[in-house]
């Protein structure tokens, strides 16, 4: 790629992160769709398989979920490079909305028309990451082991007070139990 | 995350505890990840636009530097039988994971009946509104999960336009 079209692709990028970022209200998993829709439909980036192992990796390293499935998503895309240009995009929203607005939120947060509109939000995002996980799910949960996996992690966050880095550690620690047994079978 | 930049800035005196939960609250409210919207309000309040670029630096960075190291593991060890073992594992939770979090987001607005997300007048005092109580769920916030759910399915609603929907269905009917 030449200098030019270096430049538009990682405008291109940045544009599509701002948009995401800036439409995001509930933080890292409610921006799972829209980088699902931006990312993998529109923009064909990324496989969606690609954004489950995204997903998979930002969520057993410390930090935001949302900043890091950006930059890994950017550095996917064109290297180190492009992951500023993504982590930008999807931080500066954010930082020029509440700089803007944050003051004025403050006084209002328990306004009810507040409330109202932002309980609409998390109703609707529901829908959306249900969407998504349906979505992401028929491609990962293909067998009874992989059921139970998903189901156990669901569980273990829904009734437990475990952290989701132990569930991650734990499934991949299962996962390589049980590629080592299938390596050995597939020996004798 | 938050329960740690909440004892952070209390430890050093910068916004006191009640203020705090303002913050979070807004931060919520306000798009973009929560933690950034957080130390971007922290850092202005405690050091002016200088404060909220570094405090959003500083929040990022880490992430920044592990997340690289990450992807270029996970470059290296693509081709290794042991290393697809391990997503073959960590797959399925995440989709478990990503499974918790709708319920999450469903139990702050469809399900509980608390302050945030109680039964809209128009429904309270009737027969209808103590059924709802009953059973825990708000209709309305039902009624707004089905639409976007039918709407991105059937018509390819953009998830934007999803957003921006449900933030108005929201102050029309809840």
């Amino acid at each position: 790629m030449d200098k030019k079209s270096k430049f538009k692709r990682a405008l291109e990028v940045f544009w599509s992160f701002f948009k995401i970022g800036a439409f995001t209200i509930g933080g890292g998993y409610a921006m799972l769709p829209l980088f699902q829709k931006e990312v993998v439909e529109t923009k064909k980036w990324l496989t969606e398989d690609e954004i489950v192992d995204v997903y998979a990796i930002v969520q057993s390293v410390p930090g935001v979920i949302a900043i890091n499935a950006s930059i890994f998503i950017g550095y996917k895309i064109g290297g180190i490079a492009m992951s500023i240009v993504s982590a930008l995009g999807v931080i500066l929203p954010s930082f020029i909305i509440i700089l803007l607005i944050a003051p004025i939120l403050i006084l209002y947060n328990e306004n009810p028309y507040v409330i109202k509109a932002f309980t609409g939000v998390r109703a609707g995002v529901t829908a959306l990451i249900l969407l998504s996980a349906i979505k992401l799910g028929k491609k990962v949960v293909k067998d009874p082991f992989s059921l139970i996996l998903a189901a156990t992690a669901a569980a273990i966050m829904l009734f437990t007070d475990i952290g989701a880095i132990w569930v991650i550690l734990g499934s991949a620690l299962i996962g390589l139990v049980l590629q080592g047994y299938r390596r050995k079978d597939q020996k004798e | 995350m938050i329960p740690l930049i909440g004892e952070e800035i209390t430890r050093h005196g910068w916004i006191m505890q009640e203020e705090f939960a303002n913050i979070v609250a807004v931060s919520q409210m306000t798009p973009g990840p929560i933690a950034v919207n957080a130390a971007t309000y922290i850092g202005f309040k405690v050091a002016g636009i200088w404060g909220s670029a570094f405090a959003t630096l500083g929040v990022s960075l880490p992430s920044f530097i592990l997340v690289i190291v990450v992807a270029k593991f996970f470059e290296k060890l693509s081709n290794s039988k042991y290393f697809e073992g391990v997503l073959s594992g960590i797959r399925p939770a995440t989709i478990g994971l990503i499974a918790a979090a709708v319920w999450f987001f469903a139990d702050m607005s469809i399900f509980v009946l608390n302050e945030a997300s109680k039964l809209p007048l128009w429904l309270e005092n009737s027969s209808a509104g103590s059924f709802f109580q009953t059973i825990k769920i708000n209709p309305a916030a039902l009624l707004i999960f089905l639409v976007i759910l039918i709407g991105t399915k059937k018509f390819k609603l953009h998830p934007i336009a999803a957003v921006a929907l449900s933030a108005l269905l929201g102050l029309l009917i809840l």
